[in-house]
């Protein structure tokens, strides 16, 4: 039988900086609450938003699986690999962290903010060579189905991740219901609504809601009012 | 107030390092850096610790569990994830709240 847990958007944590108010779903820096550590191999989700012109100073990470989704604004990325870029909404980046590296974020533009989702995954393997990647995503603004954005396998939709994991992306009109079938059956699935209003297994979520389901091989999504929603798909034992 | 002994072990030295900042920031914990599985072994040795944290780049992290844990089959061992203090002070709370 389906197991659920659901996380409304005013039970997380909360850490302003000033320059930074981060919204965080799970455990993180200063935040910690035994209750809230993990979902499956999901580690950190964090609804952040950065004052313009300025960022995340030179910082290091080790093996996780770091994935950045701007939603509006962007970001100026720079990393011990060498690699520097800009990554703005309708994009992904992953940096797969594995023995270490050093990055710098920062919000460019003085004049708005960035605000964006970071999420973790712990990896499938540990120590791995660190890897950066980055892709602009569908601009066709697909509506009503599921838009795969992050898989295992570096030649499917998508960025690819050390994880067993499947992110989709989904813009659904009001009263449009579709069916999510789970890749692997031991997976849980972990939604998080960005706008609008769903209605999963009972439950309705609203923006910035999460909800976590597992022991199940597909669960059945309804927009209940226009919704924008992200899907994350992960192991529950890693 | 008793200080407590966490005993990390890592070889990129510069995250171990901002590792053991973090750790020793309040005062309450203190971290001393193990750069090499034989470094750990002899720091157990000689000295207690109230937890171990595994980080990035060991080549045999099993079996540095399995030799730590024969020296001191209680000692909380657990593998560090992030290099920094995203996730390192909730790894640390869960052990020391455990024990």
């Amino acid at each position: 039988m389906a197991q659920t847990v659901v996380h409304k958007a005013n039970t997380r944590g909360v850490a302003d900086h000033g320059w930074l108010k981060s919204y965080q779903s799970f455990s993180f820096a200063g935040y910690y609450n035994p209750d809230r550590i993990n979902f499956g191999a999901l580690r950190v989700l964090n609804d952040d938003i950065v004052t313009g012109g300025m960022g995340f100073g030179e910082h290091p990470h080790d093996n996780m699986e770091i994935i950045s989704i701007p939603l509006e604004g962007e970001l100026q990325h720079k990393d011990s690999m060498g690699n520097v870029a800009t990554i703005k909404a309708g994009e992904i980046q992953v940096m797969s962290a594995g023995t270490g590296i050093y990055h710098s974020e920062y919000n460019s533009d003085p004049n708005q903010p960035a605000k964006f989702l970071q999420i973790w995954l712990f990896p499938n393997q540990r120590n791995v060579t660190p890897r950066y990647d980055q892709i602009v995503l569908d601009k066709t603004n697909k509506r009503n189905e599921f838009s795969q954005i992050l898989s295992p396998d570096a030649t499917d939709d998508g960025v690819w991740i050390y994880q067993n994991a499947w992110f989709n992306l989904a813009k659904f009109d009001q009263n449009t219901s579709k069916s999510y079938e789970f890749h692997q059956k031991s997976n849980g699935l972990y939604i998080f609504v960005l706008q609008g209003k769903i209605l999963v297994s009972g439950q309705t979520l609203e923006a910035r809601d999460g909800f976590g389901i597992w022991d199940t091989d597909s669960v059945e999504i309804k927009a209940t009012a226009d919704a924008e929603f992200l899907l994350m798909e992960v192991p529950m034992e890693f | 107030m008793e200080i407590i002994e966490i005993l990390i072990v890592g070889t990129n030295q510069p995250i171990m390092e901002t590792i053991e900042r973090l750790i020793n920031k309040d005062g309450i914990w203190k971290a001393t850096i193990a750069f090499s599985e034989d470094e750990a072994l002899a720091y157990l040795t000689e000295r207690e610790f109230k937890m171990v944290l595994l980080c990035a780049g060991l080549s045999e992290e099993l079996l540095l569990k399995d030799q730590l844990l024969h020296l001191k089959p209680n000692l909380p061992i657990v593998k560090h994830y992030g290099g920094g203090s995203g996730l390192l002070f909730a790894e640390i709370h869960q052990v020391l709240g455990a024990t």
